[in-house]
């Protein structure tokens, strides 16, 4: 289950970063991808459509939101904890 | 070049159903904002507007204008009436071809859209009104103001998301100024609080679920706001020859456009803009005693706000007040420069700035006099009035008291 989670996030974040999955390191930041604020935006967007979830997220100050977006791997722990919390 | 002066004013929003309810919300700051009355609420995750309360549109227009009237036509219709009868014009069969009407709107019928893509999508009907044309396009609520007062020159509507009045108005002025017209009606009006108008908003995740906070540390984004406001501008001879009683003189204009980013704002295309105006104006920077602001209560607009207005008038922006009133009346998107040049109106003729409500803790990004919370009196000989849209299109109006 985690893994998938992982795997579909990832996958997300890749699509808005023109990358390969295989090519998104786990510590890479939204920087380093290159994913501006709008592609962060449709990347919760996919998010949200794909695990059915909501993302505590606005993007007047994406630092000060409960969704950590650190990198791609607390991104990846953020979004499991939202489908654990699901049920 | 020929002096453009504004010889009328009415307005509706959250704020009130006239220029004087309005301005008294202002000068009391008083916040027009609160719970969102709406079709299917609960499905929103913004549930906060400015909304214009007990809207009874059956006690001001007949059933047949209702069929022709979107919301955003019934606010321009509203606010046209108020102008046009301070005004106190005449349109005669000569005037009537140098008279026209320009205004802005962002969303334009979207209460006919919403509607209507309701009863077709959700309710399967296969039949809709024969007039949701006319109802919804983007030039209606111009149209309707030119055959209500015989407007027959210059009439369409300019869409440019949150600078469309800023943009109608310019267009108005320069017409007049340069002998194209002799009287406008324009300004702008909005009614995107309907559902799908706040579920395409909510997408963008910067809408604050509380309130309004322009420079405030706490701000966390925009509430949105409907209604109109109208002027009628008129060429000074014209004004004067007629006796008319003169509210204040236009005396520049100018736009920009970022060329950069479809959201996010740019401080050197504000601060052209901004300089840009006060150039059509043929003023010094230091002449300029307030500024009604853009800002919105977004993060990114306000410093770059800010810091635009630092790079335009260096050591005098310690000097000048700068206040954003959508703290209290939401923002207009298409008609929120009409209803902010009220605040610049009434700062030059009765010497009381309107205030920026809701604010709670300074931003170093915003250290300027935003006029927190309670409005000031204050000697000011010329406003200006800023507004930067979506897709970077930047429109900022300067205006003198008259004497």
């Amino acid at each position: 289950m985690s893994d998938s989670v992982k795997d579909k996030v990832i996958a997300i974040i890749a699509e808005q970063a023109v990358l390969e999955p295989s090519e998104v390191a786990m510590d890479a930041t939204l920087e380093d991808l290159g994913i501006d604020s709008l592609g962060l935006v449709e990347a919760v967007f996919a998010i949200e459509e794909t695990f059915d979830v909501q993302v505590p997220f606005n993007a007047n100050d994406p630092a000060d939101s409960d969704f950590d977006i650190t990198n791609v791997s607390s991104m990846v722990t953020a979004v499991e904890g939202l489908v654990a919390a699901k049920g | 070049m020929r002096r453009v002066v504004i010889t009328g004013q009415g307005a509706i929003n959250a704020l009130g159903r006239s220029v004087g309810e309005t301005l008294n919300a202002m000068q009391n700051g008083v916040c027009g904002i609160g719970p969102l009355d709406l079709r299917d609420v609960d499905r929103l995750s913004v549930q906060i507007g400015g909304q214009v309360k007990n809207y009874d549109p059956e006690s001001l227009f007949t059933r047949q204008e209702l069929t022709l009237y979107d919301k955003f036509t019934q606010f321009a219709l509203i606010a046209a009436q108020e102008a046009f009868d301070q005004s106190g014009l005449e349109i005669t069969d000569a005037l009537a071809t140098r008279a026209g009407a320009v205004l802005g709107t962002g969303g334009a019928g979207l209460e006919t859209l919403d509607s209507n893509y309701r009863a077709v999508y959700e309710e399967q009907k296969n039949r809709v009104h024969p007039f949701v044309v006319p109802r919804l396009m983007a030039n209606s609520a111009a149209s309707n103001v030119s055959m209500t007062y015989n407007l027959q020159g210059p009439t369409f509507t300019v869409a440019t998301a949150c600078a469309s009045s800023n943009h109608a108005m310019g267009q108005a002025f320069q017409m007049i100024r340069t002998g194209m017209t002799d009287v406008m009606l324009t300004g702008g009006s909005e009614s995107m609080l309907v559902f799908g108008g706040i579920k395409a908003w909510e997408g963008l995740r910067v809408m604050s679920k509380d309130a309004c906070r322009p420079f405030s540390k706490t701000r966390n984004g925009m509430v949105q706001g409907e209604g109109a406001a109208i002027f009628v501008f008129e060429e000074l001879e014209h004004a004067k020859t007629r006796g008319a009683e003169i509210l204040a003189e236009v005396i520049g204009f100018a736009m920009t456009s970022d060329a950069s980013d479809i959201v996010t704002p740019n401080q050197d295309g504000a601060a052209r803009a901004i300089a840009g105006a006060l150039a059509d104006a043929a003023i010094d920077r230091e002449q300029v005693g307030y500024i009604n602001a853009h800002g919105t209560g977004t993060t990114a607009n306000d410093k770059t706000e800010c810091a635009a207005v630092r790079q335009v008038f260096g050591a005098h922006a310690d000097r000048l007040m700068i206040s954003s009133t959508k703290s209290m009346h939401g923002h207009l998107i298409g008609g929120t420069g009409a209803v902010e040049l009220l605040a610049c109106i009434m700062a030059l003729r009765d010497g009381i700035i309107a205030p920026t409500i809701g604010y709670e803790e300074p931003d170093p990004d915003c250290d300027l006099d935003v006029v927190p919370n309670e409005a000031r009196d204050a000697k000011v000989d010329v406003a200006l009035s800023n507004a930067f849209a979506f897709g970077g299109l930047n429109a900022v109006l300067a205006l003198r008291k008259f004497n």
